[in-house]
């Protein structure tokens, strides 16, 4: 590991609230210049996390080192983090010009330096001329835009984002999720960013770590963590997955064949698995790789047959939904609506085929 | 209709609950400007000459004075106390906080009468001092510190505590936060505290009456002059300053406690 892979290095950190223990034992490093996210529901750790690295909190135990700099005895005024509030924290009592240069007042610059770097951040910001508004003037937008700049214009190391964008509207999320992003690349500052949106971190980040109980489960890439889940509640968090439960029987070839019950012999690749060769596992497909047909399709592929009874139209795409014997949920099919296909999606019900290339399944550990 | 004479009741219970609180304030104003010695019908000629007599009065300036100062060392003592107590019991973690809470709130209920034999009891038995001005103080601040505490608790409660954290991490200590942030934003509530304890402090009679040396308050100072009845007009015509003042603050008190409070209400998020 190169020293620019460690820019912050969490070492073995916990957070107990009394019995409670939101941060339990983590471990990991975040790269200088990275957008790095924190993704999981409520109640995950994530935020106790976020709040740690600005100093609100303290660990129970454990060590955080910024840029080579550990952190346990510096009070949050002197880190050189600045945080975006989920609720902004827009000074009330200070119009936009005085909320965004409120932190440049420890920076020895004179009057003129003020103003300049003032004018510059609404010029990023796209809100050039809003120095004189007050606080109670501005749409969520805005002030989600003026809290992002009082943090940027310090110039920190590292920029904490704790869920900032989730008191907009979806239009307005997803334009300022793509402003976000190119802000980030243009100002080269570490982001770490806090989500319980799955689509909003895949979106942004360069890495996403994905929390749960107080412990990280997985940190990829978006592309990896989507196709390769460690683990089957990563799985279940991302996206929406279909679940196949049966035993190792033996491997063939880089997949391991899996009895599958009253669905007979699967197959599937081994990848980074760490699976016995023996065992419970669970076999884990995105809908969206399904294919439902009529009959069964001929082999190099796995299938399974039900009862396709129940569907939604979404308009770019439909989803299917399948009772196959043996599964307690039924299978989901995603399928893109290329064309206008009335019959696909007339409604009825009728014994299908679902099938899918080995190459597309998952193979987890069983919980 | 039922409902209009529903409503008519009330009305006329509100007028009655009116008159009735306001009748002796407003004869108080009425016999101050009255030219005769005695509170009775029918009135006699407008004068001014009571309010001249105050002017003149020397014993009662005296205590006018007296009661001043004591209400502005009182009310800026008091509310110093109560920021202090409010900031600790909406900010910080504290084990027994509602306990404390309740301890601090305790004198609002007990009965003033009790604090002034117990004080009175302390201060001669224990310490072996004699009451003065300071003792008067100390039994208003006793007094006050709930009031104050209570008005800057609902006032700190108000506002978002993210935003001293925001100030934290723009790299301000906690000391500069408050002055920052804090102080201006419990800006109305300390304010109307410092005005409620001062009126407070400016018309308590029991704790001055118990605890005063040499220097009487002016409360204790009216009290005291009733005895005499060429005395009374005078103290009418102090009555009605008083009353225009008090209403004069608590006005003031009540508008930056509203004030205050309104801007924040557009902070929805």
């Amino acid at each position: 590991m190169t020293a620019d892979d460690s820019f912050i290095s969490i070492k073995r950190v916990s957070k107990h609230f009394g019995a409670v223990k939101a941060v339990d034992d983590i471990s990991f490093d975040i790269r200088r210049g990275e957008f790095f996210s924190l993704l999981g529901p409520s109640g995950c750790g994530k935020t106790t996390l976020l709040r740690m690295l600005a100093g609100f909190e303290v660990p129970t135990s454990g060590e955080i080192m910024i840029d080579g700099q550990p952190m346990a005895v510096v009070p949050p005024h002197l880190r050189p983090t600045n945080m975006v509030f989920q609720n902004y924290a827009i000074f009330p009592h200070l119009n936009v010009r005085q909320n965004i240069a409120y932190g440049l007042r420890k920076k020895n610059l004179t009057k003129h330096q003020v103003e300049q770097k003032v004018e510059e951040a609404l010029g990023m910001i796209k809100l050039p001329g809003y120095g004189n508004r007050r606080a109670d003037q501005l749409s969520g937008g805005q002030r989600q835009r003026i809290a992002l700049a009082r943090a940027l214009v310090c110039q920190p190391k590292v920029l904490l984002l704790d869920e900032p964008l989730g008191a907009l509207d979806k239009k307005l999320r997803e334009e300022m999720q793509l402003e976000l992003r190119q802000l980030q690349r243009s100002v080269g500052i570490t982001f770490v960013f806090v989500t319980h949106d799955q689509e909003e971190a895949l979106t942004m980040s360069d890495r996403i770590a994905v929390m749960a109980r107080g412990k990280v489960l997985q940190i990829d890439g978006s592309a990896h963590l989507y196709e390769h889940p460690n683990c089957r509640e990563v799985a279940d968090f991302i996206g929406n997955m279909n679940f196949i439960d049966g035993t190792v029987t033996g491997t063939e070839g880089g997949n391991a064949v899996i009895d599958a019950g009253p669905l007979g012999k699967l197959r599937v690749p081994v990848g980074q698995a760490r699976i016995g060769t023996a065992g419970p596992v669970t076999l884990a497909i995105r809908p969206e790789k399904l294919r439902i047909e009529a009959t069964r399709p001929n082999g190099g592929t796995n299938a399974i047959a039900g009862r396709l009874n129940a569907q939604a139209y979404l308009g770019d795409r439909s989803h299917f939904y399948v009772e196959v014997p043996g599964l307690q949920r039924r299978v989901a099919v995603a399928a893109q609506n290329v064309a206008r296909n009335a019959e696909a999606n007339d409604g009825k019900a009728r014994d299908v085929w679902v099938s899918w290339p080995v190459e597309s399944g998952v193979l987890l550990p069983a919980d | 209709m039922g409902g209009k004479g529903k409503y008519d009741t009330l009305f006329v219970y509100g007028v009655l609950y009116l008159i009735f609180i306001y009748t002796p304030v407003l004869l108080i104003v009425l016999f101050s400007f009255n030219n005769g010695l005695y509170v009775a019908f029918p009135l006699k000629e407008l004068t001014t000459k009571w309010y001249e007599e105050m002017v003149a009065n020397p014993g009662l300036t005296k205590a006018l004075g007296v009661s001043l100062r004591i209400g502005a060392f009182v009310s800026v003592v008091s509310t110093i106390l109560g920021v202090l107590a409010a900031k600790a019991v909406t900010r910080y973690y504290l084990p027994g906080r509602a306990a404390i809470t309740f301890t601090i709130m305790l004198p609002l209920v007990i009965p003033t009468i009790v604090f002034a034999i117990g004080l009175l009891i302390i201060l001669a038995k224990f310490l072996g001092l004699q009451p003065s001005t300071w003792s008067i103080v100390a039994g208003h601040v006793l007094l006050c510190v709930p009031f104050s505490m209570a008005v800057l608790i609902s006032r700190l409660q108000g506002f978002d505590k993210n935003l001293e954290e925001a100030s934290l991490d723009l790299g301000e200590n906690a000391w500069q936060t408050f002055w920052r942030v804090t102080f201006p934003l419990a800006m109305p509530g300390i304010v109307a505290s410092f005005l409620l304890c001062f009126t407070t402090s400016f018309d308590e009679y029991l704790m001055a009456a118990f605890l005063s040396g040499n220097d009487t308050t002016l409360p204790v100072y009216i009290y005291s002059q009733l005895r005499f009845p060429q005395k009374l007009p005078g103290t009418l015509a102090l009555g009605s300053c008083i009353l225009v003042v008090s209403f004069a603050i608590v006005t003031f008190a009540e508008w930056m406690r509203r004030r205050g409070v309104n801007p924040d209400q557009g902070l929805g998020i």
